[in-house]
Order: C-alpha cells, then structure tokens, then sequence
C-alpha cells in the first residue's frame, strides 16, 4: 500500500483538477460574451453529455455490454418518463424492476 | 445564519414535490456512498480517504476508479489522470450552466456543488429562481449524503452488500433520463444527443473511462452546420 502522504497529495490533486474543471466553465462566461449561436450549442452540450451518460452507464459496464437486468430497468423508465410519469415513479420503478429481474437470477 | 437564510429560500423557492424529488435522489447517493466507504476500507485504504475525497473531490464515478486503480496495485498519478478523465466533463457543464452559482464565497461553494445531478435538475426547471434553488439543493443534498454514506460505510463494513441488488446502478441513469427527457422534445437537440449517443457507445471499448462521454460532444457538429446553413 501507498503511504498516507502520497494518498493525501493524490486525493488533493484529484480535488484540485476537479475543482478547476468546474470552476472554468463559469469563469470563462464572465469574461466572454459569446454570440448567441455558441450559447445554443453550449447550452445543447449539456443535454448531449447527460444523454451520452445515461447511454453509457446503462449499456456499458468496463467497457463491455452491461446486463440485462439494469437496462431493462431504464428502458422501463425511458417509457415511464416519455409518458410523463411522476418523478419518484420513474425512479422507483427503475430500481424496481432492476432489482426483481436479479432477484429472479437475471444478470 | 446566511446559510440558514439562503437554505431557507431554497425551500420556499421549491415546491415539496421536487424538495422530495432531490432528497430521494440524494438519499440513494448516501446509499451507494455507503457501499463506496465499505468497499475502499475493505481494499485496505484508511478511512479518512474515502471521507476526504467525499468532501473534496465530490464526484463519485472519479472516486471509484481512484480507489479501485490504486487497490489493484496502479499507481496514483494513474488514478488521479483516470479520475480528471471522468471529471472533465464539468468544464461543458460549467459553459451550459445558467447563472445559479451567486457572487462571492457562495460561488466557490456554489462551483464545487457542480455535478451531473446538480446540473439536470437545474436544467429541468424553467425559471431561473426555480433553477438556482434546485441546483443548490441537490448540490447540498449530495454534499451531505456523499460523504457521510463514506464514513458510515467505512465504519460500520458493507451494510449493504450488493447495491445491485437494489437496482441502483439502473437509479442513476433513469434520474438523467427523466430530467433531461423534456430536452430532448427540442428537435436539434434531440438530434445532437442522439449522435453523440452513438459516438460514446463506439468509443466505449476503446476508450479509458469519461472520454467516450466528452468524445459525444462532437454530436454537436450535427447542428453547428445546420445553424450555419439556415443562416
């Protein structure tokens, strides 16, 4: 194991870089004024990363295909959400529905 | 006393349906941070470790691969470049963030509250004051739940054996899912997502952690020309 003085140095330049990364979107729009079609695009980047996200942590697992259990479980609140479910319904069901295929042996 | 102040108008600002929304949401991350805390302990780390990087670096993806690189014998400069690699993705957060993160001190805490989940209910919501209270109040949320599931879980061994067993791991991507879903009924953005949907999942195999999600930005491309050519 590591001693404590380098998992200290590490865990705070991981904190550090992190701190930056969140710290650089919200300075740079301080200081420049973008033009209206860069605010769309940027504004649309979050929405594309939060996809990307969901698609990947849903399908993928170590870089193969996940399991069957856990996408059954989004996709049944991919439904739910489409059909303008309550929040805590969609939520719910998906954890729901993941845990029960499991329990029933489903990977 | 100004905490108590702003942490008041948060919830005046916030109806109890999405104060409800945000403590489940955070609740679960208490949860698997609990499974976090056990798991690190249980690799052989001190207990302070997973607690500082709850509170510091406060992203949980980047924590795990962290502690797991190091207790599969990686080094630390490879777990801190894998960890920024999953943590990049803030930096487009932070450009598509509306301005919810306040002047002075309450900005630096307001910066550090930024995560995916911060982010997506800020973004779900309409008014700008309805904005701000939501992403404070997951932010806060998480800021509390993370950290102490830590502990906790350092402390008290796996509680929680399997958070598979839960269904937790299917939780997370359907709370982006359903907020982030209204977006998607805006056509370019809808077409945006949907490419760098693909370009993620292409990447996926070949890429390490985080990069194949940045990598989906260029999905952006789809309707940068298509600004250009209604011009």
């Amino acid at each position: 194991m590591n001693s404590p003085v380098v998992l200290v140095a590490a865990a705070l330049v991981l904190a550090a870089g992190t701190f930056a990364f969140r710290l650089a979107g919200p300075l740079l729009r301080d200081r420049v004024t973008f033009p209206p079609r860069m605010e769309r695009l940027m504004a649309a980047g979050a929405v594309v990363l939060l996809a990307a996200l969901v698609a990947t942590t849903t399908l993928t697992e170590e870089g193969g295909l996940a399991g069957v259990a856990r996408v059954a479980g989004v996709a049944v609140a991919g439904v739910l959400a489409w059909r303008r479910a309550p929040f805590l319904v969609i939520v719910l069901s998906a954890a729901a529905v993941t845990a029960g295929l499991r329990l029933l042996g489903v990977p | 006393m100004f905490i108590l102040d702003s942490m008041r108008s948060i919830v005046r600002t916030l109806d109890r349906g999405l104060l409800r929304d945000i403590a489940l949401v955070s609740l679960a991350i208490g949860v698997v941070g609990i499974s976090y805390g056990a798991t690190a302990v249980a690799a052989g780390f001190p207990l302070w470790l997973p607690a500082i990087l709850g509170l510091l670096v406060l992203a949980a993806g980047s924590e795990f691969l962290f502690i797991g690189i190091i207790a599969a014998g990686g080094s630390p400069i490879a777990a801190v470049v894998a960890g920024l690699a999953v943590n990049a993705r803030h930096l487009p957060f932070g450009l598509a963030l509306p301005d919810v993160l306040g002047r002075g001190w309450r900005r630096l805490l307001g910066t550090h509250l930024m995560n995916d989940e911060s982010v997506v209910f800020a973004l779900s919501q309409e008014e700008p004051a309805r904005k701000r209270a939501a992403y404070w109040a997951c932010g806060i949320g998480i800021l509390i739940c993370w950290p102490l599931g830590a502990v906790t879980g350092g402390l008290a061994g796996a509680l929680i054996d399997d958070t598979g067993a839960l269904g937790l791991d299917a939780m997370f991507p359907a709370v982006l899912l359903a907020l982030v879903l209204p977006a998607l009924r805006d056509r370019d953005k809808r077409h945006a997502a949907l490419a760098g949907v693909v370009i993620a999942l292409a990447a996926t195999p070949f890429l390490p952690a985080g990069l194949p999600v940045l990598l989906s930005l260029a999905g952006l491309a789809l309707i940068a020309t298509r600004a250009e050519a209604s011009r």
